[in-house]
This record gives structure tokens, sequence and C-alpha cells, in this order.
């Protein structure tokens, strides 16, 4: 397929996409990658009146260590991020989650902001970030820099908090410190098919008991969601597999799954309970 | 020297080409002055073309041409059906493009041609088509009852033909039979998913036109398209450049192709069309879709007493190449390996609104073998024996080929014994049996299943006469013509037409290795009607077993011919002289001698030929096989069933085949690992789904899952070698022997794990969602399933992404 004609601008800094998205106009699309967003527009899902290319943008590929975060640039590519030692070291559950998405050459290409701009329920990075709490750091050329937590962050099914005019530069995510595991539980038919539910699990263990879980859900809804009946129920309980899938359980309350050919919402939500499950024990013996 | 290049591993010399792709794929030319076209299709599955407002598609820039059903209405005639099954089948008329109705989601109803392909899709959102809904057509059952909506309203019903075989008094059989199964299985609709999407280019030149396409038929093409056209045959000439797979989807003559052609007589000009992958979902031709019900007699011991097969056979909304005899094609496998003594076999044609269906690798066998091997199971269970054994009790033994069967084929050759018991040892059946019972005693939430699958498949299409007899528009032959170039270098030109199998490699090693000369010396030339001049292409795995007993002949005749030369140089008498490692000796003298290369040479110069003999040394020869081929084999399947979640996983998987003598065993293996991977698909992963309103919902891979190699085990894989009779060379073919063994070996092995829990069969494909509901003793899964609700790019069709 081919996509509808579109205008094009490749800037070098953040200053200058800033600037060039807030003349491109409410109907402008910024591209992080395009593992996304080139099939939406070759099938003519989506026509930008322009498209602004951060590819040049060098500092935006910026992985950094600031004290009690790691700040992750918009623009590193997944394949940075999997292999990149201060997210192994600090948020191993990103550089897990990351690993299973897509093939190699997406990973390539593809960016660690892009996914999460897109934010598309079905993404596995959306729902890793609320369950680390990350903050997602946004600039405009009018309104300069602000922040947004990322239970704010995701609106609605490709909806994110982001303005028109707003690029997202960077994600800054809180370390996790000694005595956690993580977990990331993809459910999907084919390698690189979609998650049919995932499950981004995150635990800390303190003398054989859960002190503290964060579960955040894969394409359980229109957005990422907190399985927060998960997180109350097993804090504190000891860690064995009954009070795990008792949490397991909990998984679904509150959400509002999707049905489609992959799986019906029914499916979906059994998925949630049993997958649960399954993430905090083996995130509680990571 | 002696070559022994048959038989030898040779890497294929065609890949470094075809892998990167600098080379000659369709959409790869670009003739001066091309002008592109793009097609509207139909968004709705039946309707009414009330108007087609072309203008503002007109005036938009760089715009060549709009034209639309009506403008083609004097000239496009109607698709070919080469096979009227019956003398009452009903053929509707098939225009290439839609005058006044649609019948299918896709097909096409108007064209841009433009200067460039962007203009050309953009112009495409330029036109309006005013259509009025008619009822969907989509269930086979449904269409066929009184009062059911048509598709086509003129020929009064849906229903296309009925066509019966019966042998051995089925009644007596069934009746008082100790052991009744009957079963209802669905073979769900495929498409088929070449690597390379369709692509056509038409060019004027001369007098005529040559039409370059990515087809695995361009004789049977150029026949056709001249049928269809008007344009008389030896004006038009037709080129299969490099082709990327088809798998029986480019076995074919597309309405895209006939269009092209019509532009570029109208405009002038030479004009292109590249199909998207969306495009070719919706529109090139599906696979599969049938309902089988069957009824299985046997007596106590597991001995079969006969098996009745009514099928219903989804046309799609029009008769294509094929359409109508591919489900026959599995009329004659139903039987697979075993011995019957009755059997009755129906099918009903039915047309729907969705895309005509037609050959897609295994073409009926597929669909047959299934039924059968699934069956096999069943009746094991029943029984309480182990499949392995119901099997041997019903096989034909290899001391009793050649067998004729109760379809009425004969089966040359075959040693089911031998593999199976090869497959048996590779797998490690005992141990695994043994595993399956810890874990079915521990209540493991991971089950295992282990799948059988003895089967056997006809290939090697066909037998003129056979054809003849089941009303076939054409014969089975291929033509071969070896040409020993005066410097000694070989030409080979095959009437087969390669899209992806290798022919470069095997039929220069079958040339080298009869010839005596290097591999690097042969050419192999194909796919181009103005180079071969008669064949009759690439389908039906026949290519080794007709194109390469063709080659084979003709480099007999080939030596005959220059040993005629070598006699008359040689001053000997022909009976004392031998041929090896390209050079002919008078026998017991181990030096001297003519080489081929020097023959090559003298008979290109012919001053000094026997008298009668005519220049140059070359030969050609057409085979027309007596009989099929009959590839079969032993594949057995483990599979690993998540019980909380329904999820497949295949641990292991070991095919055994026996496709006779092997030319390059590579080139099989390779075969071998293509085909495993469809057939699973099929099992797990693939299904052309449409919704209620007849609209196909799995337009993008994301929808439409096919397996890539991070998806399946490591395959085992292994030979026997009983040779063919029915041929010289005793090969038996190898292109869909994987894809028609390993459904049901994958079923099997899901409903083999999934026994204890009282599930007898899960709907294919075996999705996770449809094992965990089989598991709960239900059989789909509850209405909400749409396309587009959840996320992913799927999904991105289902809402507004901007």
């Amino acid at each position: 397929m081919i996509p509808a004609t579109f205008d094009y601008a490749r800037p070098g800094t953040v200053e200058e996409a800033c600037a060039a998205l807030a003349e491109a106009g409410e109907d402008a699309k910024v591209l992080a990658g395009g593992q996304s967003l080139m099939p939406l527009l070759r099938l003519r899902l989506a026509y930008p009146d322009a498209l602004i290319d951060l590819d040049r943008v060098a500092a935006l590929r910026e992985i950094r260590d600031e004290d009690g975060a790691l700040f992750i640039g918009a623009m590193a590519t997944h394949h940075q991020v999997m292999r990149d030692p201060l997210v192994r070291a600090h948020a191993p559950l990103i550089a897990k989650a990351t690993a299973t998405v897509a093939d190699p050459a997406v990973r390539h290409r593809g960016t660690f902001g892009g996914a999460l701009a897109h934010a598309d329920p079905a993404g596995d990075l959306p729902a890793v970030a609320l369950a680390l709490d990350a903050t997602f750091l946004a600039v405009s050329a009018e309104r300069g820099e602000r922040e947004i937590a990322a239970a704010d962050f995701f609106v609605d099914w490709m909806t994110s908090a982001l303005e028109p005019d707003e690029i997202l530069v960077g994600v800054r995510v809180p370390k996790l410190g000694a005595g956690w595991g993580v977990h990331y539980e993809k459910f999907h038919r084919t390698a690189q098919a979609w998650a049919i539910v995932g499950v981004a699990c995150a635990v800390r263990r303190e003398r054989g008991a859960v002190e503290a879980a964060r579960v955040a859900l894969t394409n359980m809804g229109p957005t990422p969601v907190r399985a927060a009946e998960v997180e109350d129920f097993i804090a504190g309980r000891t860690v064995s597999e009954s009070s795990f899938r008792e949490a397991g359980e909990r998984a679904a309350a509150g959400t509002s799954p999707p049905g489609d050919l992959h799986g019906s919402s029914e499916y979906r939500a059994h998925l949630a309970r049993v997958l649960t499950a399954r993430a905090l024990t083996a995130a509680a013996s990571a | 020297m002696t070559v022994q290049e048959i038989g030898s591993p040779r890497r294929r010399s065609e890949d470094a080409r075809l892998i990167t792709g600098r080379t000659r794929w369709t959409d790869n030319m670009q003739p001066m002055g091309t002008l592109y076209v793009a097609f509207l299709r139909s968004p709705m599955a039946h309707a009414r073309i009330n108007a087609v407002d072309v203008s503002a598609a007109k005036a938009r820039p760089n715009v060549v041409a709009v034209l639309t059903g009506a403008d083609f209405a004097d000239e496009q005639g109607s698709l070919p059906c080469a096979w009227p099954v019956t003398e009452d089948m009903k053929h509707p008329a098939h225009p290439p493009m839609a005058v006044d109705e649609v019948r299918y989601a896709g097909e096409p109803v108007a064209c841009v041609v433009a200067r460039d392909r962007y203009t050309a899709a953009d112009a495409l959102e330029d036109i309006d088509v005013d259509y009025e809904p008619l009822p969907a057509v989509t269930d086979m059952e449904e269409a066929l009852r009184e009062g059911a909506d048509l598709v086509h309203e003129d020929l009064g019903t849906n229903k296309c033909y009925t066509w019966v075989y019966e042998n051995g008094d089925l009644d007596a059989a069934m009746r008082d039979a100790p052991v009744v199964i009957e079963r209802r299985y669905v073979q769900q609709r495929l498409i088929p998913t070449a690597m390379e999407p369709r692509a056509v280019l038409c060019v004027p030149e001369g007098d005529g036109f040559t039409v370059y396409s990515a087809t695995q038929i361009p004789h049977i093409l150029r026949l056709m398209l001249a049928t269809v056209t008007g344009i008389p045959e030896h004006r038009l000439r037709v080129v299969a450049p490099d082709v990327g797979g088809g798998f029986g989807s480019k076995l074919q003559v597309y309405g895209e192709e006939v269009l092209c052609l019509l532009l570029a007589r109208r405009l002038g000009r030479p004009v292109k069309w590249t199909e998207s992958r969306s495009e070719g979902n919706m529109a090139v031709h599906h696979g599969r879709d049938q309902i089988q019900r069957l009824t299985l007699a046997a007596e106590r011991d597991g001995r079969i007493r006969g098996l009745k097969v009514d099928l219903l056979a989804d046309m799609g909304a029009y008769l294509m190449l094929v359409t109508p005899g591919v489900p026959l094609l599995g009329a004659f496998m139903f039987n697979g390996i075993y011995k019957m003594d009755a059997y009755s076999f129906t099918c009903t044609g039915v047309f729907t609104t969705k895309t005509p269906t037609d050959a897609y690798r295994g073409a009926g066998r597929p669909e047959a073998t299934f039924a059968i091997e699934r069956l096999m199971d069943e009746l094991a269970a029943e029984l309480g024996l182990d499949p392995i054994e119901v099997r041997r009790r019903n096989w034909i033994r290899h001391e009793e080929f050649p067998y004729e069967t109760i379809c009425g084929l004969t089966y040359d050759s075959g040693d089911y014994e031998a593999a199976t018991d090869k497959a048996l040892r590779l797998f490690e059946y005992d141990k695994l049996r043994a595993e399956q019972r810890d874990r079915r005693e521990r209540r493991d939430p991971v089950q295992l299943g282990i799948g059988v699958s003895t089967y056997t498949e006809m290939c090697g299409l066909a037998p003129s006469r056979v054809l003849g007899s089941l009303s076939y528009g054409a014969g089975g032959w291929e033509h071969a013509s070896v040409r020993v170039l005066p410097s000694g270098k070989v030409e080979v030109v095959t009437g087969s037409s390669a899209h992806g199998q290798g022919h470069e490699t095997a039929w220069a090693q079958i040339a080298a290795d009869r010839l005596g000369v290097p591999f690097e010396d042969v050419k192999v030339l194909h796919g181009d009607t103005a180079v071969s001049p008669k064949g009759m292409d690439t389908y039906g795995s026949r290519s080794l077993a007709v194109g390469g007993v063709a080659l084979y002949g003709a480099c007999d005749k080939v030596i005959e011919k220059a040993k005629k030369v070598a006699a008359h140089l040689l001053e000997a008498d022909e009976n004392d002289l031998e041929f090896s490692g390209g050079r002919f000796r008078v026998r017991g003298v181990p030096d001297g001698g003519r080489t081929l290369q020097e023959i090559a040479m003298a008979a290109f110069a012919a001053h000094d030929l026997p008298e009668g003999l005519e220049p140059s040394l070359d030969a050609d020869l057409t085979f027309d096989p007596e009989n099929f081929s009959f590839p079969h084999g032993t594949h057995l399947c483990a599979a690993e069933v998540d019980t909380e979640t329904g999820m497949v996983r295949l641990r292991s998987y070991v095919a055994v085949d026996d496709v006779g003598k092997v030319v390059n065993p590579l080139i099989v293996e390779g075969q071998v690992h293509g085909g495993l991977a469809q057939g699973i698909a099929q099992a797990l992963y693939e299904e052309a789904v449409y919704d209620e309103e007849g609209n196909l919902t799995t337009t993008t891979m994301a929808d439409y899952l096919v397996p890539s190699a991070a998806d399946l085990p490591e395959f085992v894989t292994d030979r026997t070698e009983t040779p063919a009779t029915s041929n010289p060379l005793g090969v038996k073919g190898v292109g869909e022997a994987g894809t028609i063994a390993s459904t049901p070996a994958v079923v099997n092995a899901i409903v083999d794990a999934l026994r204890p829990y009282g599930v007898r069969d899960v709907p294919m494909p075996c999705t996770p969602e449809r094992v965990w509901r089989a598991l709960r003793g239900e059989r789909e899964p509850a209405g909400d399933a749409r396309p587009g609700a959840a996320g992913g790019l799927g999904s991105a069709q289902g809402g507004d992404a901007r």
C-alpha cells in the first residue's frame, strides 16, 4: 500500500522539532522509528498532513542515571534499551518486556518513546511504564516542559495525554531497589503477534512474604490497567502458589477487556487471572 | 571422472539472486513510459452497482485513464474455468471487472491508470460508487436451503454441482457394523500467502504484447488470455520471470492479468500493476473451505469396512481455473493408505459471496488426509487401541504393491512399515507415551499429546487420459529440450515453471549427471513462452515427476545421437561404445575416445556426420506419465497443551517421508520444512474470517497469522526410499507432502492430549481460546469476537487512528 501525501521535516534538535511541530498544526504526527505509524499510513488508516521525524535528534537517544531514577530518552531504540547496562540493572522489567517486542528488525528501528506515545493498549511497554510509576517528560515550543505521571499519560485507545504540539522527550523511571523481582508474562499466538494479554509485574519480598507488588495489564482495556485489587490483596501475604493464585483471581476486576479475532473478552479476563498468578510467581522467584 | 550429481545435496544456485531481490521480479521491471494501474475493489460482499462516478479521479493531475466495468464490458469476456466437473454444473459468467453487480468483497469495480503509483492510489479515493446492498450468502449449509438468498439470481440456486463416486457395497459395509464413527470436520478457509504478491506488466511490442506476470503457468496463461481477449495466441508472449512462491495461488488466470492486457492494448503503453498484501488477502483465490461429513464403519478388531464421505465445498462467488475440481482431487485419497471394502464420495459445490476458492498447496489431498487420519485416531480411541496399531491392521502391506485401491487408483509402490518403524524410533514413541501417562496421573496442567499421520498422496499430475476422463480441459504431460551448444556448454529448456522450487539447480544436476558435464556448464531456461515452446507449467508436485523425467529422457536422446556421431568419428560400431564421465570410448580401450563437447562441435560444424543425421547436438522429449506417483510417510507430533490457557506448544515433530529417488536431498529437506510449516499453520494459526455481512476481517498479517520459524519446533526429518515404478527416474514429488501430512498430525496430538478431559475434537485453527473452550465443553467463542476491538495493528482498522 501507498501512503497519502504528507509534508516531512527532519529536525536536528528538540527545539527545532518543537518549532516544526507547532508550525505543522493539529494534523501533524511525530515519527519516532515508524514501526507502528508507517503501517497505519500505508494502510491509509492515518492521514497526517505532516510528519516530524525525530530520527536525527541525537540528544533524545540518551539513557542516563539520575540518582534515584533512570532517564530513558524517547528515541532510544528497543534494541538499545534491552541491552543497556543501566536499564538492566535498575529497570530490568523494561529490559525483559522490550525483548518480547516484535522481532529484531522492528527492535532496531522502533523506539521506547515512540511505543509509549503510540499508546496502543496491545503494546508491551505502556503497562510496564504504568507498573513502574514512570514519569513522562513532554515539551512544546509554546509552553516548554511539563511532567506527566504514567497514570495520567494513557488517556484512551491509542490516545495519550500529549497535546498536538508536544513531543515526548523521555521517561523517568524510579530505580527498583534491592529485593524486587520482576517479570513480564506475554501471551501471544505467534512470536511476532501482539499480546492477547500481558502482565507486567514487580514483587518485593521480605522474609518469605510479599512486601509490595506492582501489577499492570496489557490489552485488558482501552489503556493499560493497574491491577490494584491484586496489589492490595497480595501485599503482606506469604510467598506461596496459593496466595498468588488467589491474587490472580482478582486481576480482571475493574477491567473492560476487548474481544477480537485472537480472543473474546471473556477469554481475556480468564487469561488475565491465570497469567497474573504466573507473573507473580515468576517475579517472586526471580 | 564420474559425476554423481543426482543425489547430491547441492546448495541452490538461484538463491543468492532470489534472496537479495536483485533479480527479475515483475515489479522490478520498468520499461520506458510505464503507466501504473490501481484497482478499486468492492467494500461489500454483495451489491448492485447503480452508478460509478469517476469524474473527480479523472480530473486529478497525472491520471491517464479511469475505467469501470461498463467500459470493459464489450471486450473483457469471462474468466475461464477449465474443469467442468459435471454436465449440469452451474457456470456463471465471471467478468474480470464487475459491471452491474459485485459478489464478493474485493472484486474489482474500477481502475485508475496514472503516471505514478502514488497518483493512482490517491485517485482511487476520488471514485464514488453507488452500491445498493444485496444479501450476503456466507454459510454453505444455509445457502442450500429452500428459499435461500442467491449469489447469482439468474442461476436460481446456490448449488454449483453434485459429483459422486462409489465403489463397493457401502450399505452392506455399514449394516450391523460393530463400530460406526460419525464426524463433522471443517476445513477452514485459508489464504495462500506467497512471499511475492501478484504483479503484472503488459508491454505492447510490435504487432503483439508481452505479458510479464508473477504466475505459475505462463503457457496456460497465454492460451487463456488469447481465448478471453481474442488476441491471437501467436501475438502473445507470456513471461513468468523470477516468481516468489505461489502455493497454487498463481495457478490462475486472474482478472487483473486480463485487464492489464486490455489496458496496454487500449493505451498503447506498458502498464503495470503490483498488488499489496491486504489487496491480495481479499483477491487472491483462497484455499480449502469444506465441510466434511464422514461415516466410518469398522470391525471390532479395527479393520475398516467402509467409508462414506459427504462434502460441501465452498466455490466462493465464481468458478475460477480449477475451482470445482479441487475437492475432487481429494475424492481419490480419502482411503489414505488403507484397505476397505466400500467407499462412497459425494461432493456438492456451493456458491457464496466470498472470494473464489481454488488450488492451495495440496489441493484436495490435505482435506482427505486430514479426514481419514483423524478418523483413524478416533477409531483407535473407540477401540482402546494404539493409533499405530489400528493403522497397521488396515494399511496396504509392502508386499501387496502394486495395489488397486477402493478409489480406483493403482498405488505402484510403497513401504508403510519401513517409514513407520523409522519414525517411531526417531520420535522415541514409547518414551513419550510413558511421559504422557505420567502427566495424566499427576494431573499436570500441561498435558502431552501424540499425533500420528501415516499419509500418502497422489502427485505427478498427471496422465492425460485420466485428466480427460475427469473432464479436465488439458493434458498432464511435460516437455524438455536439451541443447549441447557448439562450445560444449548445455542449455536445458523446461516447460515446467519454477517459482521457488529450485528447478535451476535440480534440472542442472539431472543434465550434468546424465551428460557427464560439469554442473556449472548447464543453464536452465524456463518460464517464457518465447523460450520454452511448450509446457504444462508447475503445480501438483509435478515438476520433477513429470518435467524432470522429460529432461531425463531428453538427455538420453542426446546421448543416443552423440553416440552415432562418436561411432562415426571413432570408426567404431555403436554397440562397441560406452559412455561415461562425458566421454565415449571403445569398450576395452580406456584411452582416447571423444568427449561430448568434441561431438557437439562436430555436430555443429556438420562437416562429417553419419549419413542422414541432422546437424547440431540436441533433442527434446514430451513425457506423459502412465500413472500418478504416490509419496507416503509417517509423521509424528508431540504437543504440549496448557490446560489452563489452551496454548499449544509443539514439542517435537518427526517426519519420515518416502518421495522415491531424490535428486537433491537439500531441496527435498527444504520442501518438507516449508510444507510442515504450512500444514501446521492450518492446524494452529491460519483462518480467513468473514463477518456476517460477508466482509473479510483478516486483511492484514496482524489478523491472518502466518507462523515464522520462531513459532515452529526443530523438525526431525528422514526418508525411506521406495522408488516409483511409473517413471525411469523413480521419483515421486515432494512439493506438498509436508503440508498434507502435518495438519492431522498436529490436531491428533492436541486431541490426544485432551482425551482424558472428554475432548474429541477442536475446530481448526486450534487457537488457545478454542482449546480452552473445548476443555469447557463449548465449541465457539461468545459472539463478541470482532476484529478491531483490541490493540495492535489489526485493531486499528476498527477505530480512527488519527
